[in-house]
């Protein structure tokens, strides 16, 4: 999509999906606003900058060239890895779990780089792997250990959350690289097969509740159940169009945990009701399918897995998220891309995004060319 | 078979995944948007609610009782108003300065305020902590102007419960109290937990607690998931409980019960013709005042210790053997069964039965029926019962109330014993014997009364007809059947009854001090130990006769009937002064009083002076800080308690001579 009235270098930007991407960031900002009491502070504001910061990154991340990042995908995995073994180890030393390294200016959070970085990773694999192993075990096995240390590593931390959607953007990448599909249905029923005895023995006491109070809100309304009660309230009472900007009681009476956060969305559909949320649902589903246009689109196989991977990533962290707060997945921490306020699940939505833009100017242009190669 | 993979082939697999991917991201787009839908469409008016719920507080507002009115309409309970100072910490802004500026206006001691501090410091912070209640309405309106600065006091205003007349009516009504688990058990409702709330505990109160309750008010307010009150959305009034009336008279029980004095027992008076009972005071009682706010741990043990049961109500639930109080009622049954008033027998001190020989308390020579009665000579019951068959005098007893339930709205009432052959053969298995009937005949034996009981005894023996005492007052006269006596025996029973008082018979002292009312009556001392126990008259409280009395008057056309029992009082000359000064008090008010304030003054105080001198005695020996003495009783209590109907009547009487109480009874009767 080309707009003949901007001059050239703005022109080739992705209209069509900045445009209501700056509006989703808005928007969250509004809803982020009301949830401070009608106040920039503390939410708005640094929501706002840091989307101006990490889209300033993103459209730096949009000239990359091809090869500088088929290059640079190892030696980023590795080091995300090594930071995530830095963070355990300060976390055995500190004693106690923790998830990021303080660098003074701000809180890093390895794991949430893992989430691009894996896709990355598994697109450099599939793309160099010869095309004539997919069908064999070293289609699987190493890109089982990519996938696997990082999963591993956070969910020592412990993050399931985080480490669902390494798993989750690991399996997407095998799936579009091709692998045979019987394979898949295999997984499947292993997986079912293991969700019992992962419940049993792999979840820590907090995560089986979740689970529990999933299956059953109401059985414990006023402890983990909480959560999920109030949020379907929240969204329940709004209605057609809501209670009003700034009329939200469930989030102004603080009876919905985490306004701002996880449960954003409830905020927003508190106050802008129905018609908020497929708002939201519509910008969502633009943005992904702009996404799966672009890896469709894209020149060869490895920017082709980058892009799919990519847009899973975000997919994955907007199921997710607003079935938990719908009530139809269990508690699990992870945000909504670009309303939550959270620096961290920002960077990545925002590389997600990065990565996709520039991907969308290699297919415009011949492989390789590159402003800064 | 292994696929074979190609570049192309990969691509198509791409573009084919890549749609699937796709095709699952949309729908479980559609999925959500559709789950959405349902929340906040369908299931809206649900989580509307729910929302609502979440962000509006409801607290009840304890409602005002019904008043307890007695016979004229005068409060016997009543709602003080309360002064009350809540603090709600979470609302304070400048918590020390409104601490201090408070502490002035109230006269806090620095000792107090800094208990103050300690309190809201560990209050819940959105939970209203009492700074202090039961304050006068200066102080009240002083802490309500300052108000605007000074964030987070409320001043409330509340209810108590008063009972102007205090232990006169102790038994009769009851007392409330801060519901139990028990009772919250019983009737789950949230306003038996609202903070201030108060229900019947006992008597009256408790009869008629859905009738007084009224229903709770409530304050909508708008709360933060902690309970933080973010503003008040609006308030709906409670509505009063409905009074209730009785037939009770305020200040004649007032009288009786501070008449009864430093004794133990029971005045009943009733109307016998419309069957309405005006005053049942029971002594010595509790005071409901005290009761209401929480019974004391040192109050309540005093009570219980008692050996004169305080805490129980003896018009209803105290049986004595009703004595010589009977004979009236047994001659009228002699009469019913063909006895002839002039036949006689020669009373020579007592009446051979048998080979036993039992003794009358004197020697009265040729007694008819009216003088078996004046002079109260028991021969001539021996004689007569055993003529008539003791089986005919229980069932006429039993008619004219003994052995009865009545029909009121109380919590329980003993009904006591009438005994025959029958009876005596169902509770113990052993045939009725002559000496049955001699024992019975006088009211003795196995046979067993309630004041209450004789009381009503006393109005169908005066009327002639079935009179049902009434505890509740209503428009509607009832009009009681005949029992069927001839107007010739009622009159002939009348006026030996009368002699008992006005002639020569055992009570003249019980006569009333005024010019043209006459008082009927008979007396009955009931033993309590055998003789060679206890004479009856001196010795340990506890083994002294019964004195009893049961009356009528005017006895020409009697309009009152009741009946007088002090426990232990050592025969019925402790009794009658007591019937004879309510009598006084019920035709002339200032001449009961009169008497009254005479022997107040000798006994040290009303009944609820020498209460609470007891209750201060008692704490001070059991080494327990006494709570400061209550305010002044309200203005109300002018209009219930004895003096007040004589302040209306007349002008104020000079004190009169004191009338010393008998030491020993005059003119005893077994």
């Amino acid at each position: 999509m080309r707009l003949g009235v901007l001059p050239a270098p703005l022109a080739g930007l992705p209209w069509r999906v900045l445009i209501p991407l700056t509006l989703l960031v808005c928007f969250g900002a509004a809803v982020l606003y009301s949830a401070a009491g009608g106040s920039l502070q503390p939410f708005a504001s640094s929501h706002l900058i840091r989307f101006s910061a990490f889209l300033v990154m993103a459209l730096i991340l949009r000239r990359f060239s091809r090869d500088l990042v088929m290059w640079a995908a190892y030696p980023a995995y590795a080091g995300v890895l090594f930071l995530l073994l830095v963070v355990e180890a300060i976390g055995v030393v500190g004693g106690g779990a923790q998830r990021w390294i303080n660098l003074g200016f701000m809180q890093l959070q390895p794991s949430e780089f893992m989430k691009p970085c894996i896709v990355l990773v598994l697109a450099s694999f599939y793309h160099s792997l010869p095309v004539g192993m997919t069908g064999t075990w070293r289609a699987l096995v190493p890109a089982g250990m990519l996938i696997a240390l990082p999963m591993g590593l956070v969910l020592l931390q412990p993050d399931l959350g985080t480490a669902l959607a390494i798993g989750f953007g690991g399996a997407v990448m095998m799936f579009l690289a091709g692998l045979p599909g019987k394979w898949f249905a295999g997984g499947g029923v292993a997986a079912v097969v293991a969700a019992p005895l992962a419940y049993f023995f792999g979840l820590h006491d907090y995560q089986r509740k979740r689970v529990l109070t999933f299956l059953d809100p109401e059985s414990d309304p006023l402890g983990t159940g909480y959560h999920i009660t109030q949020s379907k309230i929240a969204i329940g009472s709004g209605g057609l169009f809501g209670k009003g900007f700034g009329e939200g009681s469930q989030s102004h009476l603080n009876y919905l945990p985490e306004p701002h956060t996880d449960f954003v969305f409830a905020t927003m559909a508190e106050e802008w009701g129905l018609i908020g949320g497929l708002l939201v649902l519509l910008v969502f589903g633009i943005i992904l399918r702009w996404g799966l246009t672009v890896a469709r689109r894209a020149p060869d196989r490895f920017s082709r897995l980058l892009a799919g991977g990519m847009t899973a990533t975000i997919f994955f962290y907007v199921a997710v998220n607003l079935m938990m707060v719908m009530g139809l997945a269990p508690v699990v921490g992870i945000p909504l891309p670009f309303m939550s306020h959270g620096g961290s699940s920002m960077l990545t939505n925002m590389i997600c995004i990065g990565t996709l833009m520039m991907v969308d100017r290699w297919s415009q242009r011949p492989a390789g060319a590159s402003a800064l190669s | 078979m292994r696929q074979k993979f190609t570049p192309t082939l990969l691509t198509q697999t791409f573009e084919r995944r890549s749609f699937i991917i796709g095709a699952v991201q949309g729908g479980v787009g559609m999925l959500l948007a559709a789950r959405m839908g349902y929340i906040a469409v369908a299931e809206n008016e649900k989580y509307e609610m729910e929302a609502e719920s979440n962000r509006v507080n409801l607290t009840l507002i304890p409602p005002r009782r019904g008043w307890i009115l007695d016979r004229n309409g005068s409060p016997l309970a009543s709602n003080r108003a309360d002064f009350r100072v809540d603090i709600i910490p979470d609302r304070l802004e400048d918590p020390e300065r409104t601490i201090q500026t408070l502490g002035n206006l109230l006269g806090f001691t620095p000792v107090e305020i800094q208990d103050l501090r300690d309190k809201i410091d560990k209050a819940a912070g959105f939970q209203p902590v009492q700074v202090a209640d039961g304050l006068d309405y200066d102080t009240f309106a002083a802490v309500s102007v300052r108000l605007p600065d000074l964030h987070g006091v409320v001043p409330q205003r509340g209810f108590s419960r008063y009972y102007p007349t205090g232990p006169a009516v102790g038994h009769l009504i009851g007392y409330v109290g801060a519901a139990s688990r028990e009772e919250y058990e019983a009737e789950p409702s949230p306003l038996l937990l609202t903070p201030g709330f108060k229900l019947g505990k006992d008597g009256l109160e408790k009869q008629f607690e859905q009738v007084l309750r009224g229903r709770p008010g409530a304050r909508r307010s708008e709360v933060t998931a902690r309970g933080r009150i973010v503003r008040d959305l609006e308030t709906r009034e409670d509505v009063q409980g409905r009074p209730i009336q009785l037939t009770i008279d305020g200040p004649l029980q007032d009288y009786a019960a501070r008449r009864i004095g430093l004794e133990s027992g029971s005045v009943v008076v009733m109307d016998c013709v419309t069957g309405e009972l005006l005053c049942m005071a029971s002594m010595p009682s509790f005071d409901p005042n005290s009761f209401s706010d929480g019974i004391g741990r040192v109050e309540y043990q005093m009570l219980s210790e008692n050996e004169r049961v305080p805490l129980r109500n003896k018009v209803l639930k105290g049986l004595y053997p009703p004595g010589s109080t009977v004979k009236p009622m047994h001659a009228m049954a002699f009469l019913k069964a063909g006895i002839r008033p002039e036949e006689s027998v020669v009373c020579s001190g007592g009446l051979r039965v048998g080979n036993r020989f039992f003794r009358c308390h004197s020697t009265h020579g040729r007694t008819d029926m009216a003088k078996a009665i004046y002079a109260s000579c028991d021969t001539y019951f021996y004689h007569f019962a055993q003529r008539v068959g003791f089986d005919r005098v229980a069932a006429f007893a039993r008619e004219v109330g003994m052995g009865q339930e009545f029909d009121l709205p109380v919590a329980s009432q003993f009904f006591g014993t009438v005994p025959d052959p029958a009876w005596k053969q169902r509770k113990y298995g052993t045939a009725w014997q002559p000496y049955d009937t001699v024992n019975a005949s006088i009211g003795q034996g196995y046979y067993l009364a309630s004041p209450l009981q004789l009381a009503v005894m006393s109005a169908r023996l005066a009327s002639g007809r079935d009179v049902q005492p009434r505890l509740i007052k209503s428009e509607t006269a009832p009009n009681f059947p005949s029992l069927g006596f001839s107007s010739e025996y009622i009159t002939y029973i009348r006026q030996a009854m009368s002699d008992v008082v006005n002639g020569p018979g055992t009570a003249g002292r019980a006569r009333l001090p005024l010019e043209n009312v006459l008082m009927a009556g008979k007396t009955g001392t009931a033993q309590v130990v055998s003789l060679s126990v206890s004479d009856g008259r001196s010795g340990p409280w506890r083994y002294r006769d019964h004195g009893l009395f049961v009356f009528f008057a005017p006895f020409e056309n009697p309009r009152y009937a009741g009946a007088v029992v002090i426990e232990h009082g050592g025969g019925s000359g402790a009794a009658y002064p007591i019937a004879r000064d309510v009598m006084t008090f019920v035709f002339d008010p200032a001449k009961g009083l009169e008497a009254l304030h005479g022997l107040e003054k000798q006994w040290g105080g009303t009944a609820q002076e020498r209460l609470a001198a007891d209750y201060a005695r008692y704490a001070a020996a059991a080494g327990v800080d006494l709570p400061p003495a209550p305010s002044d009783p309200a203005t109300i209590m002018r209009l219930v308690d004895a003096e007040a109907r004589a302040a209306a009547q007349s002008p104020p009487v000079a004190t009169g001579p004191v009338e010393p109480r008998p030491e020993t009874p005059e003119g005893a009767t077994p």
